[in-house]
């Protein structure tokens, strides 16, 4: 085969490009199946996946209200048992060197959306943890509870339901995409496109949002779809008022080539 | 192995990639493996439609492999060669196109054209699915006398030349005989081109714009642009935002007839209908009331000509050149048919002095041998992206065949339109996948991208890979660095055949 074509042959086959594929030799498969087996431990920590114990909390052996989150620092914190996130710290800030070196380039690399990925995954892992300094652990300015989030419901066209939780001050385009809700964001919140637009099921919170701007409007008057609540999902940005909003994703009930429909003018 | 983590090796960027959701109806068919039979999937076509569409193809469905071709070398389509240079947050989508490029399933061949490097059947024989998304690449005409005078182009042209397509890069329109240009046409397209020919060169030096186009507006001595358009101000098919825009723009005097502002019922009745129609009025409207500033040198001028219609194009002194053109006045009629007002002659004419003119009437799609094509409309007879054999009432469905985008609906809507469009096609593929008109175990299995690349070398015929544009994109973003623009488009084909290939 000269294609990678299946998930298996990842492990199975290296790929030397111009479409060549060279069989792995089979100690570097077992080490590879090894490696993705234990990485739920290796992350969790050790004996995190143990059955006969409860999940143990690392912040009770320094209970006192309010229960700090558990520190790391290099060595220390891995002997005491947190999981090791040093080879991630080093990850992000190789592939931070190397987002900046390509920004500085100017050359918004193709794979930038992918490598802001594994930045955003590493920072969630490690983000609520706060970093101490090599110094005596010291208690983090940043606030030790997260941010206070809302609930908001996402209808898609089948009717399908997802409800998910939104940090305060994030729009809504970027929630769907943390969550994998199929909301289109072509020109990523810049105002210059309908693709991410949203109908708020309920008036009374459609009421509740501000009134849109001209420019929003002029986006919505392309949308597809367009109803008297729609608002476009990059502009509508979660507030303590919008907690329970169900957002609703336009249907494509109309049939373009046969029905006669007037096409929108561009 | 201790303490550190010993890290699968794979694709360390498809470690973090978030997991490709199916939508419903693709879950419901997924089978319990992953080794599915390929689907093999060619898309003709590297704009929204083509790059839309290969996205849906790759969610939709595993084992799918999708080839995207393109007669240029660089892919994109209008988003590259349409949107005008001082729009750049429209050409943000590029973003999403170049991530499904990225994907492994997905490959690009650029400077591949179709009806020469390879013929339809051939492509039929060698995919399973053949979807065609390659617009319209030419343009309506009015078919009146002088319309082959030198001076007049389409706005197509005209846009493909500022934006440095390497077709027009040697278009060469004459800006400095005259101080008048007439745009024909009110739609979005001939704004852009208003807009182009009205904005301040500095603005536009810190754009994408081709360096030719910067140095001829330069030197450009047009100072009026007519707007021309047979309608009224509320049949006019801009849009809010364009509009709004072309009329804030710095030194340019707005000249609209109050005469023409007048509304009929019927009028009334469209713009209650249409959101669109009833913000570009009021914009119009107020527009009209605007006390215009003393005219100095300065000042540029766009005028809003409504109610006319061009019946000839006059040559001036030197017999070549176009300078003046003959418009008759317009009625409105209702035409009990459609339902839409008409604009009908009402045998006064008048004579407008101009140097240049840009039609923007529309595009037009062009027909490839083997595929049939309505001539009157400018698309492929469809039903649902499937392509039928001929636009009567008795077409049946070529299998394997299918049409998104402009080419499936008409040279109109906007970006985003086309996401829309390629998921009606998509589900049309997937829904006869489903019905299993692509497996066919009787006939000779389809070789997808190993097929196309011998296609290919038996041609001899040099393809531009994804990479490949990656090169020219680097290229002309550093150029571009120097001289403080976004990128400088390369505008040869021989200059981006050779930067596909260094480097």
């Amino acid at each position: 085969i000269r294609f990678l074509e299946t998930f298996e042959d990842q492990f199975l086959y290296r790929d030397l490009g111009q479409y060549k594929l060279e069989k792995w030799p089979n100690y570097k498969i077992r080490i590879k199946l090894f490696s993705w087996a234990t990485l739920p431990a290796q992350l969790l920590g050790p004996r995190s996946l143990l059955p006969s114990q409860a999940k143990p909390n690392p912040s009770s052996s320094s209970a006192d209200p309010p229960k700090p989150a558990p520190r790391i620092c290099c060595r220390r914190c891995v002997r005491l048992g947190f999981a090791p996130p040093v080879k991630m710290l080093s990850r992000i800030s190789r592939l931070g060197v190397h987002a900046l070196s390509r920004a500085r380039l100017g050359q918004k690399s193709v794979t930038s959306r992918n490598q802001e990925e594994p930045i955003r995954a590493c920072m969630n892992y490690v983000g609520n943890r706060s970093l101490c300094s090599a110094t005596e652990a010291k208690v983090n300015d940043r606030s030790e509870q997260p941010k206070a989030k809302i609930s908001v419901t996402f209808v898609d066209k089948d009717g399908d339901e997802t409800v998910i939780n939104v940090p305060i001050g994030m729009s809504m385009l970027e929630a769907a995409h943390e969550n994998d809700i199929e909301l289109e964001g072509a020109c990523e919140g810049s105002l210059a496109c309908s693709t991410c637009h949203v109908i708020v099921t309920d008036v009374d919170y459609y009421n509740k949002l501000e009134d849109p701007e001209d420019e929003e409007n002029d986006m919505l008057d392309l949308a597809f779809g367009l109803t008297e609540t729609s608002r476009l999902g990059c502009q509508v940005i979660a507030s303590p008022e919008l907690d329970g909003i169900r957002l609703a994703l336009p249907a494509a009930t109309r049939n373009f080539a046969v029905d006669g429909h007037v096409p929108k003018p561009h | 192995m201790g303490r550190r983590l010993l890290l699968p090796h794979t694709r360390r960027l498809m470690l973090f990639l978030r997991p490709m959701r199916y939508s419903a109806s693709a879950t419901a068919t997924a089978t319990a493996g992953s080794l599915r039979d390929p689907l093999h999937v060619c898309v003709v076509g590297s704009g929204p439609a083509g790059f839309y569409t290969a996205e849906k193809m790759l969610k939709g469905r595993e084992g799918v492999r999708v080839d995207i071709i393109d007669r240029l070398p660089t892919p994109f389509g209008l988003v590259r060669s349409g949107v005008a240079p001082d729009h750049p947050e429209t050409k943000i989508v590029v973003n999403q196109f170049s991530r499904v490029a990225a994907n492994p399933r997905c490959s690009f061949f650029g400077n591949v054209t179709l009806g020469s490097d390879l013929s339809l059947s051939e492509l039929r024989k060698t995919y399973d699915v053949v979807v065609l998304a390659y617009g319209a690449e030419s343009d309506r005409s009015f078919g009146i006398p002088g319309e082959d005078l030198r001076g007049i182009h389409s706005a197509r042209e005209f846009v493909w030349w500022y934006n440095g397509h390497p077709d027009m890069c040697n278009l060469a329109p004459d800006l400095t005989n005259t101080d008048s240009a007439v745009v024909l046409g009110q739609g979005n397209v001939a704004l852009d081109v208003a807009r182009i020919l009205l904005r301040c060169t500095t603005e536009l030096a810190s754009t994408d714009i081709a360096d030719y186009a910067l140095d001829a507006l330069r030197s450009s001595t047009i100072r009026k642009v007519y707007l021309v358009g047979r309608r009224g101000p509320v049949q006019a098919a801009c849009t809010a935002k364009e509009l709004r825009e072309i009329l804030g723009l710095k030194n340019v005097n707005v000249y609209i007839k109050e005469a023409d502002l007048a509304t009929s019922p019927a009028d009334k009745e469209e713009m209650r209908n249409s959101r669109i129609k009833r913000r570009v009025y009021e914009l119009l409207s107020k527009a009209a009331t605007v006390h215009q500033e003393n005219n100095d040198n300065d000042r540029k001028e766009l005028h809003f000509v409504f109610f006319r219609k061009p019946t000839k194009f006059l040559p001036s002194e030197d017999g070549s050149t176009v300078g003046a053109m003959e418009l008759e006045k317009t009625l409105l009629k209702d035409d009990g048919a459609t339902g839409k007002q008409v604009a009908v002659g009402t045998g006064e004419f008048e004579e407008l002095k101009c140097g240049i003119v840009l039609k923007s009437i529309g595009y037009k799609s062009l027909p490839i041998e083997g595929l049939s094509f309505d001539k009157y409309r400018g698309v492929v007879p469809n039903l649902r992206g499937r392509v039928l054999s001929s636009e009567s009432e008795t077409a049946t469905v070529e299998p394997g065949l299918y049409v998104v985008g402009w080419l499936k609906r008409g040279p109109t809507g906007i970006v985003a339109t086309n996401l829309h469009c390629a998921e009606e096609t998509v589900d049309s593929i997937l829904e006869d996948d489903r019905k299993g008109l692509f497996t066919d175990p009787s006939g000779p299995k389809r070789q997808g991208r190993r097929g196309l690349l011998e296609i290919l070398e038996q041609k001899n015929a040099r393809y531009v890979p994804f990479d490949g544009w990656e090169k020219i994109d680097t290229k002309e973003k550093a150029d571009g660095e120097l001289k403080n623009k976004p990128r400088e488009k390369i505008t040869r084909w021989n200059e981006l055949l050779e930067a596909a290939r260094e480097g």
